[in-house]
C-alpha cells in the first residue's frame, strides 16, 4: 500500500514537471503559428528593418524598426544607470558594510524589488517626468531618459542580490591572500574579487537587463509611446513590450495588425531567451 | 644571531576568550622556526599576529608588544601595507588567484610599485619563480590560469608570488598540510634554500616536519608558549614535562 502511494505521489510530481514544459511549447507554437504570416506577408527584412509602424493606415505599415531602437535605448539607459550603482552597492554589501548596515541593505532592496511595476511607473509619471521637462527644458518629460532611470530601479535589485551573491562566494583565502600581500581593500576588491566573481555579475547584469527588456507597464506610462526613429534619450520612444499591450486590445482578430503584434512577441521572445541563456552559461561557468 | 622578531608579554583575545597568554619569544633572523602543538594551541593565531591578519577579525584584542626590527608594530599607527610587504604569509592550502601564472607573480609589483615596465615584470617573474624552483617547469605556460597547476606547484606559485615583494620574513601556516609527501619533501627543501635570504617561520602540526627543517621550535599549548629553543633541544631533551608528553605523542 504505502509502495502504490509512493508511485502515485511521484507519478503525480512527473506530470507537474511535464506540464510546464508542455504549457511553454504551447505558448511558443501558438505565438510561431500566428506570428509567422507576417513575416510571409511583409517580408522578414522589412518587418524588422520597416521605419515606419503605422498600423493601421491603409495599406498597413509594418516596420518595426523604431520599436527595437526604442527598446534598445530604454534598456541601454538603464543598463548604464543601473550596472554601476547596482555592482556597487553589491562590492559594498558583500565586503564593506558592517553587518548591521548591510541587513538593512538588503531588506531595503527585497522592499524595492516588491513594488509593482506599475506602482513605480506612476511615480514616476508624477515626480521623475516633470523633472526630466524642467531639467533638459522639455517640451514633455515622457521620454526614453524618464523610462531609463524608472527601469533601472528595477533591474536594480536582480543585479545588487545576484552580484552579492557572486561576490560572497569568492574563496575567503583570495582575500586573504591579496591583504597579505599588501593590498588595499580596494585593490583586493578590484583586483582580485571583482575578476574573482566576474562570471556571476556578469549573470547578475545579463539577468537585469532581461528584466527591463521585458518590463510593459512602467514604460508604458512614462515613455511617452512615439513610434518614431528616436534621434536621441530625451524624445519620446515606444517599446516592443508598450506596443503589444497598447494594441492588442484594439487589433482585428485575424487582421495584420494582430498577427504583426504576435511577430513582435516572437522577436522579444527571442531576445529574452538569449539573454537568459547567456546569463546561464555565465553562472555555469562560474561553478 | 639578531632577533628578527620580538614578542614581549603578548596576548589576544577572541572576545572573552583568551587565546594566546604571556607569549615571549625572540626569533631569530635568518633561520627557520618551527612553532608546533595540538590543534587550537594558538600557534596559527600566533603566526596571524606578525602581519596583522587577526584584524580581520571582529572583536579580537592584542596586548604586549611584537617587536619587528625594534619596532613595535601592534600599535595603531602601523602601516599595514608596509607591514605585509616586510611580513609575507603562505597558506595552508595553495590560494592562487584566479588570474593567469604569469599574473599572479606581478600582483604585488602591480599594487605596489610606482612605474611599471614590461621588463621589469618580466625579471620578477623569470626571478621568482627561479627561486622557488619552478622556472623550468612552468615558463612556456606563464599565461595560462594559474588554477591548472597542480597542488604543489600553486603552493609553490605563492611562495614565488610572495618573494616577488621581496619580504624579510616568510610566515607559513601548515604549507604542506595539503601536499603529499614528495612534494612535501621539495617544498622543505625550497624553505632550506630560502632561509638564507629570509627568515621563516613555519607553524606545523607534523612534528617531523618541524624537526627535519628549522633551526628552532617552538612548542605552544592552550595558547600558551611552553617551551621555545634549538630544535635538536626541544627534540632531544626538552626542558618541560608537557613538551616532552606531546612529541612523544602523548597528545593530539
Amino acid at each position: 500500500m504505502r509502495k502504490f502511494k509512493e508511485i502515485i505521489i511521484e507519478k503525480l510530481i512527473l506530470i507537474c514537471g511535464l506540464a510546464s514544459i508542455f504549457f511553454v511549447a504551447l505558448i511558443f507554437i501558438f505565438l510561431l503559428k500566428e506570428g509567422i504570416q507576417v513575416f510571409k506577408s511583409v517580408g522578414l527584412f522589412k518587418f524588422l528593418f520597416g521605419k515606419s509602424w503605422y498600423p493601421i493606415s491603409e495599406p498597413p505599415q509594418l516596420g518595426i524598426l523604431p520599436l527595437i531602437l526604442g527598446s534598445l535605448l530604454v534598456t541601454a539607459g538603464a543598463a548604464a544607470i543601473s550596472i554601476p550603482i547596482g555592482v556597487g552597492c553589491a562590492i559594498y554589501i558583500a565586503e564593506i558594510a558592517p553587518l548591521k548596515i548591510k541587513e538593512i541593505l538588503k531588506a531595503g532592496i527585497e522592499l524595492l524589488a516588491a513594488i509593482p511595476s506599475v506602482v513605480l511607473g506612476f511615480i514616476g509619471m508624477v515626480t521623475l517626468v516633470p523633472l526630466v521637462k524642467t531639467v533638459f527644458h522639455l517640451p514633455t518629460g515622457l521620454t526614453a531618459l524618464a523610462g531609463s532611470i524608472m527601469l533601472a530601479f528595477m533591474a536594480m535589485p536582480t543585479i545588487v542580490s545576484i552580484a552579492e551573491d557572486a561576490l560572497y562566494s569568492v574563496p575567503k583565502t583570495y582575500k586573504e591572500g591579496a591583504l597579505a600581500l599588501g593590498a588595499t581593500q580596494w585593490q583586493t576588491i578590484w583586483r582580485v574579487m571583482l575578476p574573482a566573481a566576474s562570471s556571476g555579475i556578469l549573470a547578475a547584469v545579463m539577468l537585469g537587463i532581461g528584466r527591463v527588456i521585458g518590463e510593459t507597464m512602467a514604460v508604458m506610462m512614462i515613455t511617452g509611446n512615439a513610434a518614431v526613429l528616436p534621434k536621441s534619450i530625451l524624445v519620446p520612444v515606444r517599446t516592443l513590450t508598450a506596443t503589444i499591450a497598447a494594441e492588442m486590445g484594439e487589433a482585428v482578430v485575424g487582421a495584420e495588425h494582430y498577427f504583426a503584434l504576435f511577430a513582435i512577441g516572437i522577436v522579444l521572445f527571442v531576445i529574452s531567451f538569449a539573454i537568459n541563456v547567456t546569463a546561464d552559461l555565465f553562472l555555469h561557468k562560474r561553478e | 644571531m639578531t632577533d628578527k622578531i620580538i614578542t614581549k608579554n603578548l596576548d589576544l583575545w577572541y572576545g572573552t576568550f583568551r587565546a594566546l597568554k604571556n607569549v615571549n619569544a625572540g626569533i631569530a633572523e635568518h633561520r627557520i622556526t618551527a612553532v608546533i602543538g595540538p590543534s587550537g594551541c594558538g600557534k596559527s593565531t600566533l603566526l596571524r599576529v606578525f602581519n596583522r591578519m587577526n584584524d580581520l577579525i571582529d572583536g579580537v584584542r592584542v596586548t604586549g608588544e611584537v617587536l619587528i626590527d625594534g619596532a613595535d608594530m601592534l600599535l595603531p599607527r602601523t602601516d599595514l601595507v608596509t607591514l605585509r610587504k616586510k611580513v609575507g604569509m603562505v597558506f595552508q592550502r595553495p590560494n592562487p588567484f584566479p588570474l593567469s601564472i604569469y599574473e599572479n607573480i606581478v600582483f604585488g609589483e602591480r599594487i605596489h610599485a610606482g612605474r611599471i615596465t614590461r621588463d621589469g615584470l618580466d625579471e620578477i617573474v623569470e626571478r621568482s619563480l627561479k627561486d622557488v624552483l619552478l622556472w623550468d617547469e612552468i615558463k612556456d605556460r606563464l599565461n595560462e590560469p594559474a588554477l591548472r597547476l597542480s597542488l604543489e606547484q600553486k603552493q609553490r606559485l605563492c611562495i614565488a608570488r610572495l618573494i616577488a615583494v621581496r619580504p624579510d620574513v616568510l610566515l607559513m601556516d601548515e604549507p604542506c598540510s595539503t601536499l603529499d609527501p614528495q612534494a612535501t619533501a621539495r617544498v622543505e627543501e625550497l624553505m632550506r634554500e630560502l632561509k638564507n635570504k629570509y627568515t621563516i617561520i613555519i607553524v606545523t602540526h607534523n612534528m617531523q616536519q618541524a624537526a627535519r627543517v628549522s633551526d628552532d621550535t617552538g612548542f605552544m599549548l592552550l595558547g600558551e608558549l611552553i617551551e621555545f629553543g634549538r630544535t635538536e633541544q626541544v627534540f632531544t631533551a626538552p626542558r618541560d614535562r608537557r613538551t616532552e608528553d606531546y612529541i612523544t605523542g602523548r597528545y593530539g
